[in-house]
């Protein structure tokens, strides 16, 4: 008797699992040949709100007609997507996200956050759990080789961080000079990698898995410098009560990138658009948030990449 | 594969760190985890509180929080050095209680006529300790000593978050979140690794677990 009720669940289990693997593959915006979703194609342009319309079979289309969309960002990362105890999370790449799907007719309130840290940026979205991240995501060639970026929609920099009484590091070219200074990064980051050339030696380099540590490392001295991109380092300076400063001028570009599917040309060049023609509600976007930061300079929309 | 192929120097230079992190951590845990033992069994009743001290609050903290004491609390106090020796410290001060306890559970199975013996020919305590108790509790300690060190190679994959760079995970960390590879191959190339550190340090074990063994 146990044995057969036994089976039964697994026939059960076995059968739910097969339904659920079923509905993965149909989900939106994970399959571009998809035909179009809507029942009447001829009629569903001139249904939803007004002058959206866009090209069957297209992601826009896609996700317009689904009426939501699942965006990764941070959610650690104060000035471009932290979230708090409560609600959403807020910050520049959050308000750029959203200059993007309003533009698909898509509110805020349909809009699904997914948590995005930096290592599974790429994976999230070969896997179509996302359809597209907003998350502080530098462009660069390897990382192009598996998903496209549109964008930039933000040129940053990597900059330098002292305590406000120091004075013998003056910019990147000063740590050459002084060896003994340690300079303090996160450990995979694209600054902890390109800092290296400014350096003496290796063992100069201290790495922790969050910026709070070389802060806190920063404040009681275990070391000198700490180093990444300003916009971050700003949120650092301005929580310090005059602790720290910036120092030195901003010495490498980090242009930030909107991460969609490899080879969704025209989702990319629709973005690219969309950031183009909301120039207005893109500079709202930076004031009221990462560009706050006393300090900040105003931001500017880079030139789009030509999407591949 | 490609991402552990091409990698190699990478890989093979996080494996050198994480194994000196290891060994020079097995070396200070084995003694400050005996010395302690021998605090414990100690005739000296304050010795004998310290021992017990030490073992119940280091083994009752988690690893991450004897990291943090070491790493940001001594700084906050004025103490300065580098994150290298304040994280192996905080490695050998954590794994050195529960060497103690595998130690001192090879102490009590001595039996008490060895040490009555050794007290009757004139030996005081501590070469009572080191000449006839120590030598035989050592055997009956290695396999749980074994379990304790082989989770001290694997903690010490925690030591990269505390400014100790360079190790076989924090490599793990450089390939995915910087150079763009797939998290899944890298991660099975740092699971190789320190299986590559566990296994052989296992079959030791084994290897000093058959010399030593004795008829009792």
């Amino acid at each position: 008797m146990r044995t057969k009720s036994l089976i039964a669940l697994l026939a059960a289990s076995a059968l739910a699992l097969t339904a659920c693997g079923g509905d993965d593959g149909a989900e939106p915006g994970t399959d571009d040949t998809a035909p179009v979703t809507s029942t009447d194609p001829m009629e569903s342009p001139d249904e939803g709100s007004g002058d959206m319309t866009f090209e069957a079979g297209t992601t826009m289309a896609e996700l317009s007609d689904a009426g939501t969309i699942q965006i990764g960002t941070k959610f650690d990362q104060p000035g471009f997507g932290l979230k708090g105890l409560s609600g959403g999370p807020e910050g520049f790449d959050v308000e750029v996200a959203k200059i993007i799907a309003g533009a698909m007719g898509i509110t805020e309130d349909n809009i699904e956050w997914v948590e995005t840290p930096s290592k599974v940026r790429e994976e999230v979205i070969e896997q179509g759990k996302v359809d597209m991240v907003v998350a502080t995501y530098t462009m660069n060639e390897k990382r192009a080789e598996r998903i496209a970026f549109a964008g930039p929609y933000y040129m940053a920099g990597q900059q330098l961080m002292v305590a406000a009484d120091d004075d013998t590091i003056t910019g990147p070219e000063s740590l050459m000079e002084n060896p003994n200074a340690k300079v303090c990064s996160v450990t995979g980051s694209t600054p902890s990698e390109q800092i290296k050339e400014y350096l003496a030696n290796d063992s100069q380099l201290v790495l922790f898995d969050v910026y709070d540590k070389c802060a806190d490392a920063l404040r009681t001295g275990q070391v000198q410098v700490v180093t990444t991109d300003n916009v971050i380092l700003l949120g650092f300076v301005s929580e310090s009560d005059g602790e720290f400063k910036l120092v030195g001028e901003q010495f490498t570009e980090e242009p930030y990138g909107i991460g969609i599917e490899k080879g969704d040309t025209a989702f990319c060049e629709f973005i690219n658009e969309t950031l183009q023609e909301n120039e207005d509600a893109y500079n709202e976007a930076w004031s009221s948030t990462a560009g706050a930061v006393e300090g900040a300079s105003p931001a500017e929309l880079p030139e789009p990449e030509p999407c591949v | 594969m490609d991402a552990i192929t091409e990698n190699l120097d990478l890989f093979l230079s996080g494996y050198w760190t994480s194994l000196k992190i290891c060994l020079i951590a097995l070396v200070g845990a084995l003694v400050l985890g005996t010395i302690i033992a021998g605090f414990r069994v100690s005739p000296v009743a304050p010795l004998r509180w310290v021992g017990a001290t030490w073992v119940n609050m280091i083994r009752n903290a988690p690893l991450t929080v004897v990291l943090f004491f070491f790493a940001f609390g001594l700084p906050e106090i004025g103490i300065l050095g580098s994150y290298w020796i304040f994280g192996i410290s905080a490695l050998i001060v954590y794994t050195s209680a529960f060497v103690c306890e595998a130690i001192r559970a090879g102490i009590n199975s001595v039996s008490a006529g060895q040490a009555e013996a050794a007290r009757a020919i004139g030996l005081p305590f501590t070469a009572t300790l080191r000449e006839v108790v120590l030598p035989q509790a050592f055997r009956t300690s290695i396999p749980p000593l074994g379990s304790v060190l082989i989770a001290m190679f694997k903690n010490s994959a925690v030591l990269g978050a505390f400014g100790v760079g360079g190790d076989l995970f924090s490599v793990s960390e450089t390939l995915t979140s910087a150079r763009g590879y797939a998290a899944t191959p890298v991660l099975v190339g740092v699971a190789v690794g320190y299986l590559m550190i566990t296994l052989p340090a296992a079959g030791l074990l084994a290897l000093l677990e058959r010399k030593t063994a004795i008829i009792r």
